[in-house]
């Protein structure tokens, strides 16, 4: 399986061709607001408001900084993507550190804005390869995002219960499954990608490409995969603790997981793998909204939190694979942690597909036909669970 | 001659003698406020953003006019089952809540000693000291696979229902039991003494003196208690999503919408109204609200 890694085949002409509204073969144009770039910084503007998961702003980072720039950080912790990005629409923040499921919505909405990485000396050589240029956060040649981790939606067993590990997805989709009724899955409408992993792999005649470009006979094989799990599950989560307790407590023996969670459990029987199939994973960018008043602040941060020191901080206060891979040599607990998260093992990642938000222009490249938008995965989503 | 004395001056108190109606203004002025500033507006606004139009692309709310987002409420499979799901959850924590609570109250208003009463009506109302997410994780762990009411029954060769609507049914009972008890107890005590001896002298024994004289005279109680656990129930998803294992509930739909697609939430916001409405019409019917 490749990801396909659109943006840095330098669309140079991108915005000619936005404009014409054609596409060169094999590369894709997508429609997006025409957001101006900030050519050249100029003096801090005393304020940074922060829309961020849990853990990526914490005082030990965030003192420094202020105290070198005079940017006072407030941070907004946000639960889930939607919330993201319903905050940043409300135009009162700044910076987000969005997932790729919201990072798309904002770009093609024009809410955040196109970087000038000439501004930002940090994001360099040293970034990860599979987090450069990803459709997410790069579009049309332009980068809207600079990358802070990433982490898989790994398999995660009970091995008392299953002896080895399941080497497919089948265990958490067929009706046959051993665990049936002892299954878990993610409860958002971005899982319906992980459904498009498991037939792209096992019905290759959906012809499915990319698990976010699905037209509407692929997303209705995708419900169709989801309803007949949805028979066979234990129960959904979305909440960590939850999917903590239910496995620590035997409810659920098989089903989605991160690689932090089952670190979280601290229960030697509790695996990980990434199956056959493949999967999706969470890749979280730092965005600046289109309408800040505080931008350099904002570039500012960003600067700094890509440095390797700040940059592995968050990912290990987190718990995912870091950006900056030069973070991983630090020292015996960095690489152990790298290894851990697998940060630099891109034959992994490799075979990982980065959330992205599916919209109506199919992100596979497909032109004839048009994809099934967030909206429809969202309605969808709710008929899967009935 | 001694100078007349003056009236004491008390402008405010003095104008406002003369004039009733902007007495009763300023005595409303701050409720009113409140119930039309905030309450009925929020509610209006709800109402309006239902038949609003969602821009799908970027999933912004766009003013208009479409009755959509109801229509599909009974014609989406997946919606209405939720809704009607939902119902039968919220009539059955009633159920149970008034199953436990004539029995307790007869026992804390007639029988019980006064030490035993008043250690029943604090181990009743203490959960309510509890937040709310404490006592939802503390009935999850209770009725997780390696949990205490499968340690307990594992005697008995009995293993718990696992997450899904019957423990759905049972936390939200043991969540919205106090607003049951305490209105029933508090009727049953205020029933006299010697109307149990009088419908003892008349033959009757436990069960008919239960359902031919308490339960008519706590009735108003009962839909008094009922209000509050059916109107909670129907607004609950926490508890599907604790411990309902894949079960979901209108709220599930709401807190799913909320962000992504307001005008369904807002829809589907109306629906536990509509049901609340009812239930308070047929309450009426009855009569029991005017006896409460």
């Amino acid at each position: 399986m490749r990801r396909s890694k659109l943006a840095f085949p330098a669309l140079l002409a991108a915005s000619a061709l936005a404009l014409s509204g054609c596409a060169a073969s094999g590369e894709l144009t997508l429609t997006v607001p025409d957001v101006p770039m900030k050519t050249e910084l100029g003096a801090f503007e005393g304020e940074l408001n922060i829309v961020n998961w849990s853990g990526f702003v914490d005082p030990k980072w965030v003192d420094p900084f202020t105290a070198e720039t005079g940017c006072v950080v407030n941070s907004r912790v946000a639960g889930t993507s939607d919330e993201m990005v319903t905050l940043m629409r409300t135009g009162e923040y700044d910076l987000v550190s969005a997932s790729g499921d919201a990072a798309l919505r904002l770009i093609v909405g024009g809410d955040v804005q196109p970087l000038n990485m000439e501004l930002i000396p940090n994001f360099s050589d040293e970034i990860a390869e599979g987090m450069k240029g990803q459709i997410y956060d790069v579009v049309n040649g332009k980068p809207y995002g600079v990358p802070i981790g990433r982490g898989a939606n790994l398999l995660q067993y009970n091995e008392t219960v299953t002896g080895s590990a399941p080497e497919s997805w089948d265990v958490v989709w067929e009706s046959d499954s051993p665990y049936a009724g002892k299954i878990t899955a993610y409860d958002a409408p971005i899982y319906i990608a992980d459904a498009a992993v498991y037939l792209m792999y096992h019905k290759p005649e959906l012809e499915i490409k990319n698990p976010y470009a699905l037209d509407e006979t692929q997303l209705a094989a995708a419900v169709d995969l989801l309803k007949q799990q949805n028979a066979i599950i234990g129960e959904y989560w979305s909440d960590p603790v939850a999917q903590i307790t239910s496995f620590v407590g035997g409810n659920t023996v098989v089903g989605t997981s991160w690689e932090i969670l089952k670190k979280f459990a601290a229960q030697d029987n509790l695996k990980t793998t990434l199956p056959v199939e493949g999967s999706t994973g969470w890749y979280d960018t730092w965005l600046i909204s289109s309408t800040t008043p505080n931008s350099n602040c904002a570039y500012a941060w960003i600067d700094y939190t890509s440095q390797a020191s700040v940059n592995g901080a968050i990912a290990m206060n987190f718990g995912m694979a870091p950006a900056n891979i030069a973070f991983c040599a630090t020292d015996a607990d960095t690489q152990a942690h790298c290894d851990q998260f697998a940060a630099e093992d891109e034959a992994f990642w490799d075979q990982v597909w980065p959330w992205t938000t599916p919209i109506e222009e199919c992100v596979d490249g497909r032109t004839e036909v048009t994809c099934t938008s967030f909206q429809d995965w969202t309605n969808a989503w709710v008929t899967v669970k009935g | 001659m001694s100078a007349i004395q003056k009236a004491p001056q008390r402008p405010v108190s003095t104008y406002l003698h003369k004039r009733p109606n902007v007495r009763l203004i300023a005595l409303l002025a701050l409720p009113m406020t409140w119930l039309i500033g905030v309450y009925i507006i929020s509610l209006a606004l709800l109402l309006v953003t239902a038949l609003w139009f969602i821009d799908p692309f970027t999933s912004k709310v766009i003013p208009g006019f479409t009755l959509d987002n109801f229509i599909n409420i009974f014609t989406v499979p997946a919606y209405f089952s939720t809704a009607v799901r939902t119902l039968a959850i919220a009539l059955a924590v009633t159920l149970v809540c008034i199953l436990f609570a004539i029995p307790l109250g007869i026992f804390m208003a007639k029988i019980a000693r006064p030490w035993v009463r008043n250690l029943l009506a604090v181990a009743i109302t203490l959960p309510l000291w509890a937040g709310y997410l404490v006592k939802l994780l503390a009935m999850r762990l209770t009725f997780t696979e390696q949990g205490l009411f499968n340690w307990l029954m594992e005697p008995f060769g009995i293993t718990g229902p696992g997450f899904g609507v019957p423990v759905t049914v049972l936390t939200l009972a043991y969540l919205w039991f106090p607003y049951m008890a305490l209105p029933v107890f508090t009727a049953i005590r205020q029933l006299p003494h010697n109307l149990f001896d009088a419908s003892a002298d008349l033959g009757a024994k436990g069960w008919p003196t239960v359902f031919r004289m308490v339960l008519p005279l706590i009735t108003p109680a009962i839909i008094a208690g009922s209000v509050f656990t059916f109107s909670l129930s129907l607004g609950d998803y926490l508890a599907a999503k604790f411990v309902g294992g894949s079960t979901q509930m209108i709220g599930s739909i709401i807190a799913s919408n909320i962000n992504l697609n307001p005008p369904v939430a807002a829809a589907f916001s109306m629906v536990p109204i509509a049901f609340v409405v009812m239930y308070l019409v047929i309450a009426r019917r009855t009569g029991s609200l005017e006896r409460m």
